[in-house]
């Protein structure tokens, strides 16, 4: 029998048509015209498979869970812990006793920060993060800091939007106690080389957490190959609900770590005198948790690999080229991040015309896209402006949506010229 | 929706050549507004005579609608009392707001703003000048916010 070489598929092209009709807002319009909907990094729009999952749910199976013999708190007990199987396939853990289910990326960061940096940190350890980090990846380290008198480092970033690997690298010693870092900039798309980052934190005994909230709709992300400690994500980036994340946390650490809140659920046995706490991933999850939630959290994940995690990110890449074509030779764009290695989000400004009115001016054309801060406000002092305007692109655009952008941007030009 | 009912050319020429723009030393007060939202930031500046602004100055970084409101605002209110002040910020307010406020004839170019409240989430870029010239005139430095 012959033997063949192994043919390594490359990834199938995107029907973006067919995706888009498994997206029933899109068929609306806004200001009169069809929807451009260029904004899911704030939050993406959510397919037919998820609203169905979710309604499925509510409809035939809703009960709390882990409470119940009646048959309906056990049909929700295995969606809820099904779905908890489902997030572990999907970035790779090794069990589900390492997926602790969050509101979203913000809690799980700031379950991190309370429950494992506030009783371990004090005076003299050091938690390094990066100059482009998203309030959530912010916020809570100050609070440590200010709790447990430690001190927050900030790796800085360079005119392209990348991190200064040198300096941050630099900025690494046994002090550095725990490092958190984006995987995806939201604010200018950069990706950061988060192995690379990982690995030289371990080498120093420093502990990682990933924010991984823009990173998850536009890559595989394995946490078991990237190494990480920590990784948090939201649903509602990767086509899921509001309200709804992930935290990721490898079981030793988080066997360690005291609870964070109390309540229902998190519990074993409660006295007046002793509690004991429950095990892991319960013991994270105090009250009951959002179930429908993460029903339609692992419909998302399904929708997702459907699609093809390669083939979406092939589309997006090849949207956000041809948008970066288009602005680049637009008179007075300037882009705001232009690292080497970008996710679907693209940042500019117009010479002449505030973000602000940008924004105002694309809605009246029925474009969507976000302008401001994007929670980053000092990437914003970094680069001496108040606010950008931010398309972000999702596995339902298309070109033609580029042209009607770019076809936006004329109009605002045209009406403060 | 109608863009040009938004972005009229009085908005369009104050935002391009904003008057009374810059800062003021001497003054008597001056207040920050702070937009959170969008960034908008501006400082306001205010010299008294007796009951009266004498002069107002203002500088910042802002969208249209912001600059042109604040623009405007400063002559608007040049040599005007404080109580006749307080009842133009009132009647600004209602203009921005209300869907049936009718423009009256002494608001002058400020009925240039009637545009705005089509579009609800600008309110706050407009009202941002009147909610720092009340702090100015209490003279508090703090900087006000409208979040």
């Amino acid at each position: 029998m012959a033997v063949t070489a192994t043919h390594v598929a490359p990834a199938p092209a995107l029907d973006v048509e067919r995706v888009r009709r498994d997206f029933p807002i899109l068929e609306r319009t806004v200001n009169g015209r069809p929807l451009v909907y260029l904004d899911s990094a704030a939050s993406a729009q959510r397919p037919l498979a998820v609203l169905r999952a979710v309604e499925r749910y509510e409809t035939h199976c809703h009960a709390n869970v882990h409470r119940g013999v009646h048959a309906l708190s056990q049909a929700a007990t295995d969606a809820y812990e099904g779905a908890r199987e489902r997030v572990r396939r999907f970035i790779n853990a090794k069990s589900t006793r390492e997926i602790i289910f969050t509101r979203g990326t913000t809690e799980g960061i700031n379950l991190v920060a309370q429950a494992y940096a506030r009783p371990r940190l004090g005076p003299g350890d050091e938690i390094l993060i990066t100059g482009l980090e998203h309030h959530a990846n912010i916020v809570p380290w100050q609070m440590v800091r200010d709790q447990t008198g430690c001190t927050l480092k900030v790796a800085p970033i360079d005119r392209r939007g990348e991190v200064e690997l040198d300096k941050f690298l630099a900025m690494l010693s046994p002090r550095t106690r725990l490092v958190a870092i984006a995987h995806v900039s939201n604010a200018l798309g950069t990706v950061l080389p988060v192995k690379r980052m990982i690995d030289a934190a371990h080498a120093q005994g420093a502990v990682v957490l990933v924010d991984g909230a823009q990173a998850v709709p536009h890559s595989s992300v394995d946490v078991r190959a990237l190494g990480c400690d920590f990784y948090a994500f939201s649903g509602h980036k990767l086509y899921g609900p509001t309200g709804i994340g992930v935290l990721y946390g490898r079981e030793e650490l988080l066997e360690a770590m005291p609870p964070w809140q109390g309540g229902g659920d998190m519990i074993l046995t409660v006295s007046f005198e002793k509690t004991t706490y429950n095990e892991l991933p319960w013991k994270f999850e105090a009250g009951t948790p959002n179930i429908s939630g993460t029903i339609g959290l692992a419909a998302a994940m399904d929708y997702v690999e459907s699609l093809g995690r390669e083939a979406i990110a092939a589309h997006e890449q090849r949207l956000l080229e041809h948008a970066t074509q288009e602005l680049e030779r637009m008179p007075g764009i300037e882009i705001i991040g232009t690292a080497h290695h970008k996710a679907a989000v693209l940042s500019f400004t117009l010479a002449g015309v505030h973000p602000h009115d940008l924004g105002t001016i694309l809605d009246a054309e029925g474009v969507a896209i976000r302008t401001g801060h994007h929670c980053a406000m000092p990437v914003m002092t970094f680069f001496d402006i108040p606010a950008t305007a931010r398309a972000s692109f999702g596995c339902y655009n298309t070109e033609a949506e580029v042209t009607r952008l770019a076809a936006a941007l004329d109009k605002a030009r045209e009406v403060f010229t | 929706m109608d863009l040009k009912e938004l972005y009229r050319d009085v908005i369009l020429d104050h935002n391009k050549r904003p008057r009374n723009f810059g800062r003021m030393e001497p003054c008597d007060a001056h207040a920050e507004g702070h937009n959170p939202l969008c960034g908008d930031r501006l400082t306001l500046y205010v010299r008294m005579k007796d009951d009266r602004i004498e002069d107002i100055r203002f500088e910042g970084k802002g969208c249209a609608i912001s600059t042109a409101s604040a623009s405007l605002m400063t002559e608007a209110v040049k040599g005007k009392d404080r109580r006749t002040v307080n009842e133009l910020y009132g009647r600004i307010h209602s203009l921005l707001t209300q869907q049936d406020a009718v423009p009256d004839a002494s608001l002058g170019k400020l009925a240039a703003l009637s545009g705005v409240r089509e579009f609800p989430a600008r309110v706050k870029c407009a009202s941002l000048c009147w909610h720092t010239l009340s702090a100015a005139l209490e003279r508090s430095a703090a900087p006000v916010s409208t979040e």
